[in-house]
Formats: C-alpha cells, sequence, structure tokens
C-alpha cells in the first residue's frame, strides 16, 4: 500500500474511472490472466460450465438492466433469449456468416423486445410483469407452431460458430468466443449506468414523474431499455444456440425466464457486479448440489435421486431466503468486502 | 415581452375547477411570488406551466414560445426547470448523479456514444461534470456528494432538489414551496440561496410560498390566487394592503402571515 487513507481524485475524469487504484487494476488485470489460461488446467466439462456461465453473465446483465436499473419488470426475458437464438440460427443455416448472423438476431431481438416494451408506456409493476409474461406465452408459441421456420418441437441443429474460417469447435475455443461477448455486453451495460442514457433510466424508476420534469422523454428511454437488453439477450440467444449445437422451443420457456430473474435477485438489482455474481451462483448451483449429494451418497444411497427432485426446491428455498434476508444480492456483500479490505487495518 | 405569460388559463378536474380564467406575466430577471390559502391551485399553475397538467384553455408562452403545444419533456429545453411541493428526489441515486440528470436537455451525445464512453461522452461528461459541480458548491454539498439521495436529511433533500433543477442552468425556476418544514435558520438560507440565484446567476424565479415574511422580503411581484381566481397582482406593498387580499386570509391562520 501506498500509505493513502481513503481515495482521492485530482481530475472528475478519473473519478469516473471503472477501476481507481493501481491495486484495483493489476488485482482486475490477474483475474482476467488466470480466466484467460484457466481452460488449459481444466476438463472440457468444467470449461463448458465456464461457457455456460458466460452466456448466462450475458443474460443476466441485460435483465438487469432493463428491470434493475430501469425498473420495468420483465418476464419475457428467457423468451427473447430464445428469439435470438432462432433468428440467428436460421441466418447461420441460410448460409450466413456467424458474426453478421449473431448481429442480426440482436438485431431482431432488439426489436421484437420494444415491440413488446410498448405496454410499459402505460403499465407498472405487476400489471408491466404480466403483460411481459404474455409475450413469453406468445412467443414461446411462435417458435412451437412456426413449424417452417423454426422447425417447432423437432427443434433446429446447428453447426459451431466460424469466423473467418476458424471453426470454434471446442469447449476450449467457444471459450474464449464466449469470453469477449461476456466482456463486452458487462462493459457496455457498464457504460451505459455511467452516462445519460443509464441515468435517465435509474430516474425512470426512482420516479418517473419527475424524470419528465427535467426532460427525460419516458417513451423513448424506456423502448430504448427495451432495445438494448434484448438485443444483449439476443447475443446470449445466438452464442447459445450455436454452442449447444440445438435448440428447441422448450429451452426458452417461462423457468428461463424466472431463472435470469433469480440471477439478478440473488446478484442484487441494478448492479452489473451483482448480475456476474448471480449468473455464476445460479449456473453452478446444480453443480454444486450434485456434488452434496454425491458425498452424502456414501451415508444415503438413495439421497441422489431425492436431491435432484428436490433441486427446484433448494432453488426456490435460495431465492426466497435472499428475497427476506439479503434484498440487495451478492453485490452488497462484495462492496462491504471490498470497503473492509479499502480501510484495512482502520476498518470498525 | 414578457419571459414568462400566462393567459386566461382554465384547469378543471372531472368538472371542477382548480383554475379559472387566470393571468399574469413574469419579467426577465424578476422573482415573482405566487401566493394564496391551500388549495388556491398554486401547484396546479406551476403544473399547467410545466407540463403535468394540460389546461382547458388559456395560453402558457415563455420567451414567446407557445409552451402549451410542448410535451413536459420537451419544454425543459425551453429553458426552465422546477422543484416539487413534495420532495420528488431520484432516492437511489446519488447527489452527485440527481443534479447530472438535472442536466439531461443539455446532453447532446446519444446511445452508441455511451455505449462505447470513450471519446465523445467521456468529453461531454467532463464538462457537465464541471458545471454540476459548480451547483454542488455553489449549495454547500460537496461532503454529499456521493451519498445517497434518499438517505439523507429532510433540509438537505430540499437543497439538492433546488440543485438539480439549477443544474439545468434555466432561465426561469419554478420553486414550489422550497421552504416548507424548515426551520427558521434553514428557511433563511434558503432565502438567501433564492436572492443569489436570481442576482448572480441571472435565473427568473416564480415562487410559490406560504411564509408571507419571506415572499415580501424577496419578491419583486406577488400574484394572489384565491379558489382558482387571480385575485391581486402587484408589488409585494401593494398585495399586503389590499382589501380583497386581506379579506381572503382573514379569519384563516394565514392572517398573521400577513402582518396584519
Ligand atoms: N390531480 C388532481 N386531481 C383532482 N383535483 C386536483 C388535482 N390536483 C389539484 N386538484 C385540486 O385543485 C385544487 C388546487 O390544488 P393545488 O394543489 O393547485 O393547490 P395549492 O394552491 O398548491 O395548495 P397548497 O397550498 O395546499 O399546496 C384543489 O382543490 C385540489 O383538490
Ligand atoms: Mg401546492
Amino acid at each position: 500500500m501506498q500509505g493513502k487513507c481513503g481515495l482521492f481524485f485530482t481530475t472528475y475524469a478519473k473519478e469516473c474511472q471503472v477501476f481507481h487504484t493501481d491495486f484495483q487494476k493489476s488485482t482486475v488485470a490477474l483475474f482476467f490472466l488466470v480466466l484467460l489460461a484457466a481452460p488449459f488446467f481444466l476438463s472440457s466439462y468444467q470449461v463448458s460450465l465456464l461457457n455456460l456461465i458466460n452466456i448466462a453473465v450475458i443474460g443476466a446483465v441485460s435483465l438487469n438492466l432493463l428491470t434493475g436499473s430501469c425498473g420495468q419488470i420483465s418476464l419475457g426475458h428467457g423468451a427473447f433469449i430464445g428469439v435470438g437464438a432462432y433468428a440467428t440460427g436460421i441466418c447461420t443455416l441460410n448460409g450466413w456468416p456467424f458474426l453478421p448472423a449473431l448481429l442480426f438476431g440482436g438485431a431482431t431481438t432488439a426489436l421484437v423486445g420494444m415491440i413488446f416494451g410498448i405496454p410499459s408506456l402505460r403499465l407498472k409493476g405487476i400489471y408491466l410483469a404480466i403483460a411481459t409474461l404474455a409475450a413469453q406465452l406468445i412467443l414461446v408459441y411462435i417458435f412451437m407452431h412456426w413449424t417452417s421456420v423454426t422447425g417447432g418441437a423437432i427443434g433446429m441443429g446447428l453447426d459451431p460458430p466460424v469466423i473467418l474460417g476458424y471453426s470454434f469447435d471446442t469447449d476450449l475455443k467457444m471459450f474464449y468466443l464466449t469470453l469477449f461477448f461476456a466482456v463486452s455486453a458487462v462493459l457496455i451495460v457498464k457504460n451505459i449506468l455511467r452516462t445519460k442514457s443509464g441515468r435517465a433510466f435509474v430516474a425512470i424508476r426512482d420516479f418517473h414523474l419527475s424524470a419528465e420534469s427535467v426532460g427525460i422523454n419516458l417513451f423513448r428511454y424506456k423502448l430504448q431499455a427495451f432495445g438494448v437488453s434484448s438485443f444483449l439477450a439476443g447475443i446470449a440467444g445466438g452464442l447459445w444456440a450455436h454452442y449447444t449445437m440445438y435448440i428447441n422451443p422448450e429451452q426458452f420457456e417461462i423457468g428461463l425466464s424466472i431463472q435470469y430473474l433469480a440471477m439478478i435477485i440473488i446478484g442484487g438489482l441494478g448492479s452489473v457486479i451483482g448480475s456476474v455474481f448471480g449468473a455464476v451462483f445460479l449456473t453452478l448451483l446444480p453443480e454444486a448440489l450434485g456434488i452434496v449429494a454425491n458425498l452424502l451418497s456414501g451415508f444415503f444411497p438413495d439421497i441422489s435421486t431425492y436431491f435432484l427432485a428436490m433441486r427446484d426446491g433448494i432453488f426456490g428455498l435460495i431465492l426466497v431466503f435472499f428475497l427476506i434476508f439479503e434484498p440487495d444480492g451478492l453485490a452488497r456483500r462484495w462492496q462491504l468486502a471490498k470497503s473492509y479490505f479499502k480501510l484495512h487495518p482502520f476498518a470498525h | 415581452m414578457s419571459l414568462l405569460e400566462v393567459r386566461n388559463v382554465t384547469l378543471t378536474f372531472k368538472g371542477i375547477a382548480a383554475l379559472m380564467d387566470v393571468g399574469f406575466s413574469v419579467e426577465k430577471g424578476q422573482i415573482v411570488s405566487l401566493i394564496g390559502p391551500n388549495g388556491a391551485g398554486k401547484t396546479s399553475m406551476l403544473n399547467c406551466i410545466s407540463g403535468r397538467y394540460h389546461p382547458d384553455s388559456g395560453e402558457i408562452t415563455l420567451n414567446g414560445k407557445n409552451l402549451l403545444a410542448l410535451p413536459a419533456h420537451a419544454r425543459m429545453s425551453t429553458g426552465m426547470s422546477r422543484t416539487f411541493q413534495n420532495i420528488a428526489l431520484f432516492k437511489g441515486m446519488s447527489v452527485l448523479d440527481n443534479l447530472m440528470v438535472g442536466r439531461h436537455s443539455r446532453i447532446t451525445y446519444g446511445l452508441l456514444a455511451s455505449l462505447l464512453y470513450f471519446g465523445r461522452a467521456r468529453k461531454e461528461e467532463d464538462i457537465h461534470r464541471r458545471r454540476v459541480e459548480e451547483v454542488i458548491d455553489f449549495l454547500g454539498l460537496s461532503s454529499y456528494r456521493h451519498k445517497v439521495a434518499g438517505s439523507l436529511p429532510y433540509g438537505v433533500q430540499k437543497l439538492v432538489e433546488l440543485g438539480r433543477a439549477l443544474a439545468a442552468e434555466p432561465e426561469l425556476i419554478l420553486l414550489d414551496e422550497p421552504m416548507a418544514g424548515m426551520n427558521l435558520e434553514e428557511t433563511e438560507e434558503m432565502a438567501r440561496y433564492i436572492l443569489d440565484i436570481n442576482e448572480e446567476w441571472k435565473i427568473t424565479v416564480l415562487l410559490v410560498e406560504h411564509d408571507m415574511g419571506v415572499v415580501m422580503d424577496i419578491s419583486d411581484r406577488v400574484v394572489v390566487l384565491d379558489f382558482g381566481q387571480l385575485l391581486a397582482e402587484g408589488a409585494p406593498e401593494e398585495v399586503q394592503s389590499n382589501p380583497d387580499v386581506i379579506a381572503a386570509y382573514l379569519g384563516g391562520e394565514n392572517a398573521s402571515f400577513l402582518g396584519i
């Protein structure tokens, strides 16, 4: 340490930086170095989990922008991810290169999200939740029944992404691609939140009437929130589709929407780092439960079958636990831990 | 031409008139107070000007520009901003961000610049941050800069709200009972700020306030509303001695405020 207590800034621009101290910067750099090297030391199953985490981060950070920061609750995020998955998949099946297809998938989802976001101009809270639930059901219905395009219940088989002739056909290769998009999504959302649009979103969440009185066009910014959020959801969907190489309507049911809502609640509403924590937490939760079941099976041979059945129950319990005891999510724990170390050894 | 002109404004709620054929004007550079007993229609008038309410008939112009043709959010860029009778801060945001939001209409970069941040957005943010810091210094809010607005004491929140309106660098500021609920010391401080805003920042003030002492002290002109109608308009001394005004306030507890 340089022996200073607290942080002082000499320019406003410095204060606006995401990472302030050299210590923070080197910690983050180290973290990414470890992350970039990690796949070489992990099994391909473990790398596949990292891939799922990366994709979940994109989905969570985008939902958190809409619901946590702008206050527009959405029960349709799972279906929006589905729109991105199908739109990207349809393009690549028609011979488009992967990247333009992915961007098209994102753009299509943004458009669909904005259309289903229109009711938010009139509806709030539970009513908006129901309107977005309708979006969820309608979209899955379309995935299921527009058979000529989506393949209906049979689903759609896809190839791994190919970019400039390079095929991302292993978990390891895919990891760097999903990581790139996850980091980009996090940075984009972080940048939005520290500038004009992000402040407008939070203003709408906190007090939409006075938001209008400071000159914020509610129509424009609510739709913008739906648009950006859905665009990123579409990117998550497109990546997921080409990573798992198979999609069907069931994957994008209401359960997926609820899982993303759970991520941002557990991680912390309105917090970017919280979205990341939530995505990691919920992706690894089934694994952790599996490990516990395995350990216990030495004593109770049948436990793993029960555990599987109890998985949803445990998931629900954890969610309720967070809602009651830690409504600000893991992000708050993180803040507390950080401020403890920042002031160490003067913490009290 | 006056800065703000209100002509024949009528506003009704389900047939009940909150404002009836009200007209007055605010000259550039003045402090004009809008007073009247509870329920007289003062807040309704500010809401008509700022766009929250839409009058049934009448005209409101700012610098000759027809305000009623503009939606509420577009009126800020014509050069006005306001505070609210009941605190209407963005409670989850820091004081700094509340003030930065106040500058929303003045920020020109779009979403794409936001996404990338570096370059245009950062450069412009820096400029706006400087202006906001001037407001923070002026109102003595520097120790609250990074505090969450909702967690601050009432008096400070009132100041932050004033700061948010000032951050917009308006030509005309509408203040709805900025001293309500404040103690004597805070009231004096607020009166001082209003005078400074007017004199140093060259901002025209339309003030709604119940504290007659303050109103008579700092106003250039006073407009009196009663039951949605214009009762009197003039210099503080004129209004104070107007028999209609005395009658309207007489009998009510408000009488003592007039100092009669
Ligand atoms: N949104 C509304 N719906 C129905 N009636 C309203 C509404 N807003 C105001 N009114 C009515 O209009 C009249 C004027 O109200 P207003 O709030 O403008 O009074 P005021 O002069 O600001 O009073 P106070 O000093 O108590 O703030 C009141 O009778 C009030 O009940
Ligand atoms: Mg009022």
